[in-house]
């Protein structure tokens, strides 16, 4: 089917998951769920690929500056710039749109084939909303909790590095960690990280919503899921970036 | 009662409804019998509004169900109680919460008063003892009855049943049979049920009606099955040879 088709699909989609909310009280206790499905079950992998990813990017950054005239705190402040920038909002949330998004679209597409989700439409349950709203708003609220975490782990991942090898002292990495700090890359980050939560989870239940036939399909979509809001992210992160640092 | 009035339905080049129109009685257990792909199954989600047909109408109680507004249709709604093939149990709940669901999301009964109802409906389709239990710790039949305690805790006025015994063993689809006949008898539900169970037919069928090609073929009663000439409904109605000596002890016939 043609792309035209995927993209109005996804926006009735979308109509139908803001379109009509059912009772807000179960909405929050299932939002609260999802808090902790997708936000506080990701917290490991989270924190442990950030203090790796800090302490890679220390000492790449320490490798790769061998010119006398350039500061050591420079390793500090490469890591800073680059965690918070990039690797946290954009990797961690790529490493979520595989975990979180083909968790979400294997349960919600093994609900449709499973015939739960006519079960819902067939009670008069608005089902896209039911399943999907607290999905999104879930993410949208932890997720940048989690790329907050993500980026002092990171940096955190660093500093042992510094202590540890020896390749800047601990003292030039605070340093640079301190240099030229503008507040709004903060903001930038956490601005990304909530668009990105929101493709992850939007695209990975418009795939699971529906899907047709049986376990295989259920498979493909989750697959064809993680691609699909991967690249969107991606894109959403250039244009993003434009929009707000350029 | 439910009317339906010239049902059409297509999926892309193929027709699989041609223009059905029957009527499905009030308080009797109305059956839909037709060969895998005849369209028993489409029809049955066309009249609860899954799928949209091209043409023709469907009137609950004298209700045109697609000329109503969303919120109209989501009263409806309310009034149908249905038995899906696969049981259709939501996984992450327990048996309990699965028959509570429907007063949760429709009533503002107190929890206390919701469990209560739960009790009664499970009690009633004798599945004691596993409201903590979840759907895949039971067996294909105890999830069939949590489906049809699920479907009856709103006291629905329409009660839908799509092959409610495929893939039981035969005692327990004639005890979902009996179930299903009882329950419409007590609460003069108008229900219709999806098979191509014969036994099931011949056990509790009151108004039968027999799909073949996507139109409606034939309609009665158990008897005019039995004494029925149609070659397509005989081909299909008694392929076994069971089948055929049960015609011939009751009725006499051979061929």
């Amino acid at each position: 089917m043609g792309l035209l088709f995927h993209i109005g699909r996804y926006f009735e989609f979308l109509r139908q998951v803001v379109g009509r909310p059912e009772r807000a009280k179960l909405y929050l206790q299932r939002t609260l769920e999802e808090v902790d499905l997708l936000g506080v079950r990701s917290l490991g992998i989270v924190a442990l690929l950030s203090v790796f990813m800090g302490a890679v990017i220390t000492l790449q950054t320490s490798s790769n500056i061998d010119a006398a005239w350039i500061p050591r705190y420079v390793v500090g402040f490469t890591a800073r710039q680059s965690v918070i920038l990039e690797f946290s909002p954009t990797i961690i949330s790529l490493i979520l749109a595989g975990k979180v998004g083909s968790n979400i679209a294997a349960e919600i597409g093994t609900m449709r084939v499973k015939e739960q989700i006519d079960a819902l439409d067939i009670m008069g349950v608005n089902s896209a909303s039911y399943l999907v709203l607290p999905k999104i708003v879930a993410a949208m609220v932890i997720n940048p909790f989690l790329i907050v975490i993500s980026m002092f782990l990171s940096i955190f991942g660093g500093w042992v590095v510094s202590i540890g090898t020896g390749v800047v002292s601990p003292t030039d990495y605070i340093t640079g960690l301190q240099w030229d700090f503008d507040p709004f890359t903060v903001t930038y980050a956490l601005i990304k990280t909530v668009v990105f939560a929101f493709i992850i989870t939007t695209v990975a239940a418009y795939h699971g919503y529906h899907t047709q036939g049986g376990a295989l399909e259920v498979g493909r979509s989750s697959t064809t899921a993680v691609v699909y809001s991967s690249i969107l992210i991606l894109i959403a992160n250039y244009l993003l970036t434009q929009l707000l640092l350029i | 009662m439910i009317e339906v009035v010239g049902l059409s339905k297509r999926f892309g080049e193929q027709q699989v409804l041609r223009g059905i129109g029957a009527t499905f009685e009030k308080g009797v257990v109305n059956q839909v019998i037709g060969r895998s792909g005849s369209g028993k199954s489409v029809l049955a989600k066309c009249i609860v509004g899954l799928h949209t047909p091209e043409e023709g109408r469907v009137l609950y109680d004298g209700r045109p169900f697609f000329e109503m507004t969303l919120e109209e249709k989501r009263t409806i709604r309310q009034e149908i109680g249905m038995l899906f093939q696969s049981s259709a149990l939501f996984d992450s709940m327990t048996v309990e919460d699965n028959v509570m669901f429907p007063m949760r999301m429709f009533t503002s009964m107190a929890l206390e008063a919701m469990r209560e109802r739960a009790r009664v409906c499970l009690e009633r389709v004798d599945i004691i003892g596993k409201e903590k239990l979840f759907p895949a710790e039971l067996s294909g039949g105890m999830q069939k009855r949590v489906g049809i305690a699920r479907a009856i805790a709103l006291t629905p006025k329409y009660l839908f049943c799509d092959e409610p015994n495929s893939g039981l063993d035969p005692q327990t689809a004639i005890l979902i049979d009996e179930l299903i006949k009882e329950l419409t008898e007590e609460y003069g539900t108008t229900t219709i049920v999806i098979t191509h169970d014969m036994n099931s037919v011949m056990e509790t069928g009151q108004n039968i009606m027999f799909i073949h090609d996507g139109q409606k073929w034939w309609q009665g009663d158990r008897q005019q099955l039995l004494d029925s000439s149609d070659q397509e409904l005989n081909d299909f109605v008694f392929a076994s040879d069971l089948m055929r000596q049960a015609r011939r002890a009751i009725t006499g016939r051979v061929q």
